[in-house]
């Protein structure tokens, strides 16, 4: 299925640079998250796809179909606005969870607690320290 | 030329989208835990906005637009939830 819109040069020119940069980024993170071992380190990459490969994607549709219209068609800001108002607020909740399950499991490999890994640190130190 | 140039763009980028796609869902099948199968959600129905997205400026239409809206809303409705029953064992309490 190829086809296209009938673009001037340098439109094609940019729409096809960045349609193909953000889908690259976003294999990228794709492939990060299929190779990194820990889930602390996996739930980094998507973050990759969701911030610079939406970017990418959304300005290439911008100039698109403001070209195709002739116009300013300016839509696609709803989607990078709520891309990136909702991405940290999913990853941190689901960061949270995570810790929660694991500590409470008592497995090994959970990032530990800043206050609690500072209090054992002064006693170790300090062991005459109340 | 330029439209030949710029096909060949977008069903690369497609092909590329669909690896990513297809990393997730290994990802969601895979996943030692809950909480990789839910991150392998967020991030397929992150690649699946992408190309629909690019589907949308294949053919020149703004359907695929709205279509894109309603997934990335779908995707944050359904990460958030999934998050939440992961820490509480209920969504709503």
């Amino acid at each position: 299925m190829i086809q296209a819109p009938d673009l001037p040069l340098w439109a094609a020119i940019a729409v096809g640079f960045l349609v193909l940069l953000g889908a690259s980024i976003t294999l990228i993170g794709a492939l990060g998250l299929l190779r990194l071992r820990n889930f602390y380190e996996r739930i980094h990459p998507p973050t990759l796809g969701s911030t610079l490969g939406t970017g990418c994607i959304l300005i290439a549709s911008m100039i698109c179909f403001s070209t195709l219209h002739s116009r300013p068609m300016v839509h696609e800001v709803l989607i990078a606005i709520f891309v990136t108002l909702t991405t940290p607020i999913t990853l941190m909740l689901l960061a949270r969870a995570a810790l929660y399950r694991d500590r409470s499991e008592g497995s090994a490999g959970v990032p530990q607690d800043l206050e609690s890994v500072s209090a054992s640190d002064i006693q170790q130190f300090a062991p005459d320290q109340p | 030329m330029s439209t030949l140039f710029l096909a060949l763009a977008i069903t690369a980028a497609q092909i590329l989208l669909a690896f990513a796609m297809g990393c997730a869902a290994f990802r969601i099948l895979r996943g030692p835990r809950a909480q990789d199968r839910v991150l392998g959600m967020d991030a397929l129905y992150l690649a699946g906005m992408l190309l629909l997205l690019t589907y949308g400026i294949q053919t020149g239409r703004t359907l695929f637009f709205e279509g894109a809206l309603v997934i990335g809303l779908l995707g944050f409705a359904g990460t958030v939830a999934l998050a939440k029953f992961l820490m509480r064992g209920e969504v709503i309490e």
